[in-house]
């Protein structure tokens, strides 16, 4: 073979040999880190898998944090407007997190339905409010939230 | 009336943009030097009225001017004077007032120090960032004015700065990222002009590289501020998150730096020709890409700001516009660009194409981990983010395969090499390399870490292979004196750039590796221990800031007994807004940080609080210290300077003749 033309070939080879081993290895990690989004009501009825991480957000119930007296744990709940779901942390949380405020949480539900937050995102703007959250929390099924304000805790 | 001024001078320069992006294109193709000559007025025309726009908005955060909408969102009464100049930029609209200051900015630089480029070359280059900022401008103008008023009921007071945002972070790391960011826009002109023309010669390189290296000066500094002040100011103690927008901004860093490698061998030896044209266009547009990122809140992050979607919109179009544009401009014209020369598998080419291609993978990892949650999205897959171990796992792994052969490669000859007379001195590096990595890890506390071990040996190869180098390259020379001073300075700055690659691999790793964090519940009195170092709190005592209440712990840190330091870390509540913002205390040592960080005060009058030990977690930054040096050593070379005058003393004087001769035969021989 004329060395140019073989040349070239080793080139394609070694494009093509490294190109799949990436996308294989890609899909593959892909797999195993991946983090599915659920809204609280979603995960409150069971559509959610336990054991596995996932991610949820909402906007804090007021009222609902709860201290442990004796280690960091703490306990609050988050709602889309539709259900309530209990959240565990054992961290110290973010200082824009409160009550009544939108956040992102990551982490795995355990078999008493209470997600484990590994992490907990809070906003980062007065008027900001995370795309997944604002899409999940409805009220009245009209509009979607641009804040937690307004939205109506009792439901 | 001042506001309106900056309005006016906005649309001025707007107008200036827009002739500058027509008249010197056209002069280039109708031969009217008057039209070409232009570009530079024009240039000078945009610049000024662009950096009157950005006076007259910082003349209202001054003066406290709450008419101007802008300024009530982001300043107020109390604010450091510091504060209210950087406020400027703590928003969308000004942020993007100071990008197009810095293009205009760097239109400018181009137009003033580029002297001896022949006019056309000049006129095209100055013309394509005149149409960039064209996009901007009209971005600015009809969807984010920053000049915009509340009529007839002006606030008597402002909201307030981000209490985040209120930190010299903010005074420096915005500008200088986007000096980075914007910088590459002047390599993007020129590959266009060189795509133009159809004229890609070793003097495009030439001209070309010191922009490049100095926007990726910039970027790599821009980089290293951000994690530093995410690092002592977000108070969670880490340096890097793999957030959208940080990937953003590392994205056109890891493309521009295989970019200044691939322009090195564009100008040398006249290879990759298309492949740099390529990586100029990919730089700008991954630049493009982050600001889209930032701007239209599609991403998840915590640099996102509260988002218009037309915003997003805008920019998505203009960035299509560019990416196809210069694209479809590639595809006609690449063909006339032609490489002229070939090389050897052990060559430096080689090694250096090889690592180009693996930052090129790398940077599209992040990019498809970045967009994977948007693709996704759009597909309607569900709501997904892509977890950081995914993007370490690869990160991790070719960067160790770019730190291998960054050490043999660096050593290589261009286009052939003899293996046999290279090997002596790869040798002694590589075994003390494997020595060190071999053993360090057994001697530090805890066990055995094969991640270390590996760290340790590519890092202490990069760094050593670079001083054999040295050795190798002086040791003709009679006295190391003579041999020092004869190597160039863009061989210096390769050699200081691959050094702080060197510590920068080391600290990461070891960082990642030893690091000892923990949130814990203190007791008032009650020592903890932890990482070896026993830490008690003794009181938490309430302060008054300029604009804020803080609590301030008073932690104690002792070593077998002894104290080490007191660290006073603070929880502030500012007076507008209410917002609490952790202030951390950090020991900062060069083989270690001690990280402390209030947490809240809970029910019995314990506090939470966050104890991180960090080794070497100063190399990170350090190490990107030494890359930026090392850019800015390379771009003192003296043979980006005026050509002509050189040519001149040559005929002049036959002993500069003989020298510049031999440093040129040099330059090709050894010097990247």
């Amino acid at each position: 073979m004329h060395p140019k033309r073989k040349q070239r070939l080793i080139l394609v080879l070694f494009i093509v040999v490294l190109s799949s081993t990436a996308i294989g290895l890609t899909i593959y990690a892909f797999k195993e880190n991946l983090n599915l989004f659920y809204p609280p009501s979603k995960i409150v009825d069971g559509t959610a898998p336990t054991g596995k991480s996932i991610r949820a957000g909402g906007c804090v119930v007021p009222g609902s944090v709860k201290m442990a007296s004796d280690s960091l744990v703490v306990n609050f709940n988050v709602t889309d407007g539709m259900a309530e779901l209990a959240v565990s942390y054992d961290k110290i949380l973010p200082d824009l997190f409160d009550e009544g405020e939108a956040v992102v949480l990551t982490g795995e539900l355990n078999d008493e339905g209470v997600f484990m937050a590994t992490k907990v995102l809070a906003k980062h703007d007065e008027s900001y409010m995370p795309p997944e959250v604002a899409d999940t929390i409805q009220s009245q099924g009209a509009e979607h939230m641009k804040t937690c304000e307004g939205l109506n805790y009792d439901s | 009336m001042i506001p309106e001024f900056g309005q006016l001078s906005l649309i001025i320069a707007f107008l200036l943009a827009v002739c500058l992006s027509i008249i010197p294109m056209a002069g280039s193709y109708n031969g009217r030097l008057v039209w070409m000559a232009s570009a530079r007025s024009l240039t000078a025309g945009m610049f000024v009225f662009t950096a009157l726009a950005f006076a007259i908005l910082t003349w209202a955060f001054y003066t406290d001017d709450f008419s101007v909408k802008y300024v009530a969102n982001h300043s107020n009464l109390v604010l450091p004077i510091q504060y209210k100049i950087s406020a400027v930029w703590g928003g969308h609209e000004g942020s993007l007032l100071l990008w197009i200051l810095i293009l205009a900015g760097w239109s400018l630089a181009v137009s003033v120090l580029s002297r001896n480029l022949p006019l056309d070359v000049l006129a095209r280059v100055l013309s394509v960032m005149g149409m960039v900022a064209v996009g901007f401008f009209l971005f600015i103008i009809f969807t984010s004015n920053p000049f915009d008023r509340i009529l007839p009921n002006i606030p008597h007071d402002g909201g307030d700065l981000n209490p985040l945002l209120q930190d010299f972070g903010m005074i420096i790391h915005p500008p200088m990222l986007y000096m980075g960011y914007v910088g590459f826009s002047v390599v993007f002109a020129f590959a266009i002009a060189a795509l133009l023309s159809g004229r890609l010669d070793s003097a495009w390189a030439r001209w070309s590289r010191p922009w490049t290296n100095s926007a990726w000066c910039f970027l790599t500094i821009g980089l290293a501020l951000g994690s530093w002040w995410a690092y002592y100011e977000l108070g969670w103690g880490g340096w890097w998150f793999w957030d959208p927008v940080e990937n953003a901004a590392f994205m056109p860093w890891l493309v521009g730096t295989g970019l200044i490698h691939t322009l090195a061998m564009t100008e040398k030896r006249g290879v990759f020709k298309n492949w740099t044209l390529l990586l100029a266009i990919f730089t700008f547009s991954l630049s493009l890409l982050g600001t889209f990122l930032v701007r239209s809140g599609v991403l998840t992050s915590v640099h996102a700001f509260a988002s218009d979607p037309t915003r997003g919109v805008f920019i998505l179009v203009f960035l299509a516009i560019v990416v196809g544009g210069s694209l479809s401009l590639f595809a006609l014209r690449a063909q006339e660009v032609k490489s002229t020369s070939g090389f050897d598998l052990l060559s430096r080419e080689a090694f250096l194409l090889a690592n180009t291609i693996i930052f090129i993978v790398t940077a599209n990892f992040v990019l498809l981990g970045t967009l994977y949650p948007l693709i996704a999205d759009a597909l309607g897959i569900g709501k997904i983010s892509v977890g950081e171990p995914w993007f370490n796992t690869f990160f991790v792994k070719l960067m160790a395969v770019v730190a291998m052969l960054m050490g043999v490669g660096a050593m290589l000859n261009w286009k052939k090499t003899d293996y046999g007379r290279i090997k002596k001195w790869q040798i002694p590096p590589l075994l003390i390399s494997i020595w060190l990595g071999s053993f360090l890890p057994g001697v530090f506390e805890g066990s055995y870490s094969v991640g270390a071990a590996i760290a340790i040996t590519l890092g202490s190869w990069v760094l050593l292979a670079s001083i054999w180098d040295v050795r190798r390259k002086i040791s003709k020379s009679a006295t190391a004196g003579a041999g020092l001073a004869k190597l160039s300075l863009s061989y210096y700055g390769m050699i200081v750039a691959h050094i702080g690659f060197g510590v920068c691999l080391l600290g990461t790793s070891l960082n990642t590796i030893y690091s000892d964090q923990r949130d814990v519940r203190l007791t008032i009195g009650e020592p903890l221990f932890a990482a070896g170092y026993e830490y008690e709190l003794l009181d938490v005592t309430r302060t008054r800031g300029q604009n804020f209440f803080a609590d301030v712990g008073d932690v104690i840190v002792r070593k077998k007994g002894k104290e080490i330091t007191r660290l006073r870390p603070q929880k502030r509540q500012y007076f507008s807004g209410g917002n609490m913002m952790t202030e951390a205390a950090i020991d900062a040592g060069f083989f270690r940080d001690i990280y402390v960080a209030l947490g809240d005060e809970l029910d019995n009058g314990d506090w939470a609080v966050r104890i991180h030990f960090k080794p070497v977690v100063r190399w990170i930054w350090l190490g990107a210290i030494f890359m930026a040096l090392g850019g800015a050593i390379a771009i003192a070379d003296k043979r980006y300077r005026v050509r002509k005058k050189v040519t001149k003393q040559v005929h002049s004087e036959g002993v500069e003749k003989a020298t510049e001769v031999t440093e040129g035969t040099e330059d090709l021989g050894k010097v990247q």
